[in-house]
């Protein structure tokens, strides 16, 4: 059943395309890859040579995510999650989305347009993970 | 012809921006809202299928750049706008390591409906538990990085 209530279909749309143009101009510009795991795990590294260009764009995520807010009167999400829960799911994502070298953005978005093999697999298997998991757990609470 | 200098700050400006871009995109989508994102997991109830259409249209815009632009120039041997070269990933191998990461990875997303992109655009909220998912986040990249090295 779809929830119709929920449903954003433009938004959703918009939103995506803004990703896509994100991404675009990254490695048009700058010869990267918009993966949101590596980038951030990169601020781990010693070399300014990776973490200045890490820490800009987490600069701007910070920033556009503030704009946005602010330009569209968006609402403030809500973490209804407990703190063991939420420290879980933190070091989970942590680690595998740099074990499995990707996540939503590198393997979903840039990896499954480049047609990477290694994509191909890894977005079923963590979309599927994923919907098993919180099956799991809205079933236990 | 932009000297070298000029270009490494017009790249990272470009950087920064495509931060900006990004996250907008992210907040257009409501991708911040882990209940959302979990609507959307949630195909055994009410489904919301709005993050589909959001990877969708950002496929579809980063796929028809990268096929008609982006490889255009690597077959032509151009390198980006402002950098030297097109660092894409060169890994086919499917291996164990892709595998177990892609399920230790989809087992988190599933618990919070958090993922790393979202949750930097969520520290604005100033919401103290956006922190101890991003400290958790980086505590387990860090593990993982030892673990690949060895």
């Amino acid at each position: 059943m779809i929830n119709y209530a929920q449903f954003t279909p433009l938004s959703a749309l918009l939103g995506g395309v803004l990703i896509g143009c994100s991404a675009f101009l990254l490695l048009y510009l700058n010869g990267r890859i918009s993966g949101i795991s590596g980038i951030a795990s990169k601020i781990l590294g010693k070399s300014s040579e990776s973490t200045v260009p890490s820490w800009l764009f987490i600069a701007g995520l910070i920033v556009g995510s503030a704009l946005a807010s602010n330009a569209f009167s968006l609402p403030a999400p809500k973490i209804d999650n407990s703190w063991p829960l939420i420290i879980s799911s933190g070091l989970l994502v942590g680690f595998g989305s740099v074990y499995g070298s990707g996540c939503t953005s590198g393997h979903g978005v840039c990896g499954l347009a480049r047609l990477s093999r290694r994509s191909l697999v890894s977005v079923p298997i963590f979309m599927l993970a994923a919907v098993l998991s919180y099956f799991l757990l809205s079933t236990v609470s | 012809m932009l000297n070298s200098t000029t270009n490494r700050y017009l790249s990272m400006f470009s950087i920064f921006i495509c931060g900006v871009i990004f996250a907008a995109g992210l907040q257009l989508a409501a991708m911040t809202h882990p209940s959302k994102v979990q609507g959307f997991l949630d195909i055994s109830g009410l489904w919301d299928p709005s993050l589909a259409l959001v990877l969708f249209a950002a496929t579809g815009i980063f796929s028809l750049g990268f096929w008609t632009v982006i490889k255009v120039r690597i077959r032509n041997q151009q390198t980006p706008v402002l950098a030297s070269s097109f660092q894409l990933p060169t890994a086919t191998l499917l291996d164990k390591q892709l595998i177990i990461g892609s399920i230790v990875f989809g087992i988190g997303w599933g618990l919070s409906g958090v993922c790393p992109g979202p949750a930097i655009a969520h520290l604005i909220y100033l919401d103290v538990k956006i922190f101890g998912f991003i400290i958790a986040m980086l505590v387990g990249m860090a593990i993982a990085k030892q673990l690949k090295k060895q």
